[in-house]
């Protein structure tokens, strides 16, 4: 076998670096390859409770976007949600804050709504809810007040 | 009492010395580093001696590192029922701590140690000096070369080691300990961030630095004799080590 000569060599071992590196950031921090199609949405919320930028948008439990960014408005949250593809959003579509399971992960759901009128790309969805707060409803619980 | 003082001041101002000396030497190199000639053929040389050489030990302790850290964490997480965070918990300790600090301390065992040995018996075997009379400058040839190909080799290796070890470790949750192929890397995706990746890379770009510029500076000033080459590469192994695992710390907490 013909030995394999320094650049050859070296060629190689830069490709295998560098194609562990790439997918390392593509897969795992999620890089975003320049070009993702979507529409942004903002919503106003009362409590975020913890959501935090790059947080999953889910509609019936399928993922379909993402938090872009958390800003106080008013003394209220203004999230920027980022929808992938041309998935198109109610008018009285409603934007939510969840949780997975008691101690797991915020995302936002947002429930459909049935009116024919959709939200431009930048638009805003008016109806929230915001977050479940655990410790007001169980000291509510307490003190009799539900 | 003023024995006492004069001492301590002594041996500090000798400290304080020498590290103002191995400081220099970086700088004088990295200045080297950014004006022309550049040596390709060399860099090109140094790359296949730290990158090349380095990558089948790599893959090996890459691929034991995940399979261990899968096996381990598996137990502990079982205690509390939460076997689906087994996924992000290796891919955390892989891609932030694990992946530069180990593949780092592989590659001073294999190539530091080397590069000193050589430099330094260039150095009593008056090489340098040979280069030196020929009005050539040795941190050309010999220092330059080394730092450059280290800094661009660390985090290659880096990156390798961190996805052999993340897929071995998949090969001990899913195929030996029965977890849902699905929940390893569906977790993976939702907690590790593009910043925990990033961490990674400055840590091992930093590694290069360290590594390269200890040994190198370790060869260069080599005592006289077989026995000073092999001091300095002995302290060029404990010392490249030793500084990896502080610096790691300290990038580690400023960082997080």
């Amino acid at each position: 076998m013909r030995k394999i000569n320094l650049e050859t060599a070296v060629g190689l071992f830069i490709l295998i670096g560098i194609i562990s590196l790439g997918y390392l950031s593509i897969r795992m921090g999620k890089l975003e390859v320049i070009g993702a199609k979507g529409t942004t949405l903002f919503a106003e919320f009362g409590a975020v409770a913890g959501i935090k930028p790059g947080a999953a948008v889910e509609i019936a439990g399928v993922g379909v976007g993402k938090v872009k960014s958390i800003r106080l408005k008013d003394y209220q949250a203004t999230m920027e949600l980022f929808i992938l593809g041309d998935l198109k959003i109610q008018e009285d579509a409603i934007a939510s804050v969840k949780t997975k399971g008691l101690i797991g992960e915020k995302y936002v759901e947002i429930a459909p709504g049935a009116s024919e009128k959709f939200i431009p790309d930048g638009g805003r969805i008016r109806e929230t809810e915001s977050a479940i707060d655990y410790e007001s409803l169980i000291s509510k619980f307490i003190f009799g007040k539900v | 009492m003023l024995t006492f003082l004069n001492t301590l001041g002594e041996w500090f101002l000798s400290v304080l010395n020498r590290l103002g000396h191995v400081f220099l030497f970086l700088l004088r190199s990295l200045y080297t580093a950014v004006r022309p000639p550049f040596k390709f053929r060399i860099f090109l040389r140094q790359v296949r001696f730290f990158g090349n050489k380095s990558l089948l030990v790599v893959l090996m302790t890459g691929a034991f590192t995940g399979m261990v850290l899968a096996l381990q964490i598996y137990y502990t997480l079982r205690k509390f029922g939460s076997e689906a965070l087994l996924g992000p918990a290796v891919a955390l300790t892989i891609i932030r701590e694990l992946g530069p600090v180990l593949s780092a301390l592989m590659v001073t065992g294999r190539a530091g140690s080397a590069l000193t040995a050589e430099i330094g018996i260039m150095k009593i075997s008056e090489q340098i000096d040979a280069l030196e009379s020929m009005a050539l400058n040795p941190l050309r040839y010999l220092i330059v070369p080394n730092i450059v190909a280290a800094v661009l080799v660390f985090p290659l290796l880096t990156a390798i080691f961190d996805l052999v070890g993340i897929y071995s470790g998949y090969l001990v949750g899913v195929q030996l300990l029965g977890l849902s192929p699905g929940t390893y890397f569906s977790q993976m995706d939702t907690i590790v961030d593009m910043q925990d990746v990033n961490i990674g890379l400055y840590k091992s770009l930093s590694f290069g630095v360290i590594v390269s510029w200890i040994s190198c500076y370790k060869g260069y000033h080599a005592g006289y004799g077989a026995e000073g080459v092999s001091r300095a590469t002995t302290s060029a192994v404990v010392t490249s080590s030793v500084l990896i695992l502080v610096w790691d710390y300290f990038l580690g907490s400023i960082l997080l």
